[in-house]
């Protein structure tokens, strides 16, 4: 269906579920999802608020397309203030947990408070209610998904949760559904841990109604995915390699994060990459990868299901881990690889599969181990504190690492503070490699100039998913730019910005945008929801979420000294490859994008700009 | 002059067998040798190359028939291909 008009209103401090219409006025001008739930939050959360204070809120919402036959249509988002960043965060996930929530017959779930004790809410179509999690508290991701099963004597039952990194106040925890797909950026899973709510399950049987014109809308979604299937991308590239088909690519061209960003290319790309999951162990003589994926209602199905070395290191004598499961992709690949001069394509499948079964995100825990392994070889952090050698390239130490975060242990409690933290208390904070507190994802501004300035700009800070100009830089899609300057990159990020709030507010997956444009997405926004949805509209919606997270942040003490990059990237060239000499341009693009936002010099939307978008 | 040539993923089946372990071979070509040159004598679909990378930098395909490969350089190429 499209919009359920029903919002349920959790109030874990007192344990009661309230059931709210929802505001239809505000639904046709932030569409649902991101920005539907964002203009939710910020109306009823104090910017300033500490984000593990009950004061917080966490909202899990769907879109209009989630549950529907658009292809892709199975996307929920949770909407809080980022524990990593203390920034609007936004974490988008796949799977089959939003379709669920639909099919029970709710567009978005808003926590609120804290529970005295852990709870779980159990949602069986109308019916909500808290229960005990006493028994679910110390357990991971994985574990908690089958006792709940089992409890409510139903598979079918979709679960998101928290490990035990969400419970151990690691800041970049994240919320996890069906086993290895997650809500994974900014520490949503900490501020779940924080209030005491350990899983959210739920099983929907009202199936799919509300579609304003059923036959316009099943003729749309079809239109969209026959696009999908005939572009060589979506339709070969994604399902048979997956986002892991990066690798050699970005490595290639120079713009590979290696060893916490000191080079920009990796000696061991090739051995990590999506061809080398697909080649035959010599061990087991089977391949890493075992099969692609799909979330629900995908027609690309880029997710990869792997099959561990039974014989690697990390899982002798650990049966557990030697079944099919989640990853590699591409980020995680990079970031508990690459990030930190890791080649061991299991010793990362292994790090991976910690991440899935206890909730962290991948990219922030792997990137701040590339930054602990460099304060370990600048002599900084010494081997007794961390309890262990941790050089550059030790798959050991990953692993080690990878457990003891996971678990709130040792140096693990360090790991957890995200590399900001970290690098600051060790008197180094140039060398944590993010914005807003959030670690970079695997693309090096310096190769990659337009991701730069998306970095910096990001809402919820650095985030590649926020503007994909990669997407231009190196693929060409829509059009091809030139990676290495900075000219035109303003432009090009602010229409990235606004066109990807669009599709994480409707309920489908971004990565449709690498066959559709927003010309494809509107017919089926229209078909589906009430209201007149036009293309200008739906632009103009984009550019108002973008423009309402933004207020929020500088409501939260964010300024424009935040939207900067660390100084290696602005000071430190890369040493080899196309970007040889190359640093990042930011101080150039920066003033150029707040003109084409229509901001002052302080980076503060004008007045005409927030009367234009009705702020 | 040798030249390194790169394929990948699907692009990888036209690689001789021992090839396909790195992606790569060194390729003695004649001097002059352009970039489509190589693309024919591999066989490969024009369609699917894509992404045409000389020592990491793009060639637009309406170079591709001029742009004569140097020695020491390497020309990798892709299919359409994206991720996140």
């Amino acid at each position: 269906m499209a919009w359920t008009r029903k919002i349920l209103r959790v109030d874990l401090t007192n344990g009661t579920c309230k059931v709210e219409p929802l505001n239809m006025a505000w639904a046709q001008q932030y569409l649902g999802q991101r920005g539907l739930a964002t203009k939710y939050f910020v109306s009823e959360v104090d910017p300033k608020v500490d984000p593990l204070s009950p004061a917080n809120k966490m909202i899990m919402t769907t879109g209009p397309l989630t549950g529907t036959p658009a292809s892709t249509g199975g996307r929920y988002s949770v909407v809080t203030k980022g524990a990593l960043t203390g920034a609007i965060a936004c974490s988008n996930s796949g799977g089959y947990f939003g379709a669920e929530l639909k099919f029970a017959g709710w567009d978005m779930i808003i926590f609120e408070g804290r529970s005295p004790k852990p709870v779980y809410l159990w949602l069986e179509n109308d019916k909500a209610e808290l229960r005990d999690a006493g028994h679910l508290w110390g357990k991971t991701v994985w574990q908690t998904e089958e006792i709940i099963k089992k409890t409510h004597q139903d598979p079918q039952i979709r679960i998101s949760s928290i490990g035990r990194a969400g419970e151990n106040g690691v800041l970049y925890a994240c919320i996890v559904n069906d086993l290895h797909r997650a809500a994974g950026r900014s520490g949503v899973g900490t501020v779940m841990g924080s209030k005491n709510l350990k899983a959210v399950a739920v099983r929907g049987t009202l199936g799919n109604a509300g579609i304003k014109d059923p036959k316009a809308f099943m003729a749309a979604a079809a239109a969209g995915k026959k696009v999908l299937a005939d572009n060589a991308v979506t339709g070969q590239g994604l399902p048979t390699y997956g986002t892991q088909v990066l690798m050699n690519v970005i490595n290639e061209m120079g713009a590979l994060p290696t060893r916490n960003h000191r080079d920009v290319q990796f000696e061991e790309a090739r051995k990590i990459s999506a061809e080398a999951m697909h080649e035959k162990r010599p061990t087991d003589g089977k391949s890493q990868l075992v099969t692609n994926a799909a979330c629900f209602g995908c027609t690309i199905a880029c997710g990869r299901i792997s099959k561990i070395d039974e014989t690697h290191f990390s899982v002798v004598n650990k049966p557990e881990y030697w079944g099919a499961s989640g990853g590699l992709e591409y980020e995680a690949a990079w970031a508990l690889g690459a990030a930190n001069g890791v080649g061991d394509l299991e010793a990362l499948q292994f790090a991976n599969m910690i991440c899935n079964e206890d909730g962290m995100d991948p990219i922030s825990f792997g990137a701040t181990v590339g930054a602990a392994m460099e304060l370990y070889e600048l002599g900084i952090i010494k081997k007794e504190a961390i309890g262990m050698d941790a050089p550059f390239g030790s798959a050991k130490a990953l692993c080690d690492l990878a457990m003891m975060t996971a678990k709130g242990e040792g140096f693990g409690k360090e790991l957890g503070l995200g590399s900001a933290r970290m690098c600051a208390k060790y008197g180094k904070p140039e060398l944590s490699m993010s914005v807003k507190k959030q670690e970079f994802p695997a693309y090096d501004a310096r190769g990659i100039q337009g991701m730069g300035l998306t970095y910096a700009t990001s809402n919820r800070g650095a985030c590649h998913l926020r503007s994909y100009t990669v997407a231009s830089e190196v693929f060409g899609i829509p059009v091809k730019t030139d990676p290495l300057v900075t000219d035109g990159k303003a432009d090009l990020v602010k229409a990235f910005q606004d066109a990807t709030a669009v599709f994480d507010s409707a309920g489908i997956c971004v990565f449709t945008s690498f066959a559709w444009t927003l010309a494809d997405v509107q017919p089926q926004i229209a078909a589906a929801c009430e209201g007149d949805w036009t293309l200008e509209k739906l632009n103009e919606v984009g550019e108002r979420i973008w423009n309402m997270e933004r207020q929020f942040n500088l409501a939260a003490g964010f300024t424009a000294k935040d939207d900067d990059l660390p100084p290696r990237l602005k000071m430190e060239p890369a040493k080899v490859g196309p970007a040889k000499g190359l640093v990042n341009g930011i101080d150039k693009m920066r003033p150029e994008y707040y003109k084409t936002r229509g901001w002052d010099e302080q980076g503060v939307p004008t007045g005409d700009t927030l009367s234009r978008l009705g702020l | 002059m040798k030249v390194t040539f790169k394929l990948f993923a699907m692009l990888q089946d036209y690689l001789p067998a021992e090839a396909k372990k790195d992606n790569a071979l060194v390729l003695e070509l004649a001097e002059g040798t352009t970039i489509l040159q190589v693309i024919e004598r591999f066989a490969l679909p024009l369609k699917s190359c894509h992404l045409v990378l000389v020592d990491g930098h793009f060639v637009p395909p309406a170079e591709r028939a001029a742009r004569a490969l140097k020695e020491g350089e390497t020309l990798a190429i892709w299919p359409p291909i994206a991720g996140g």
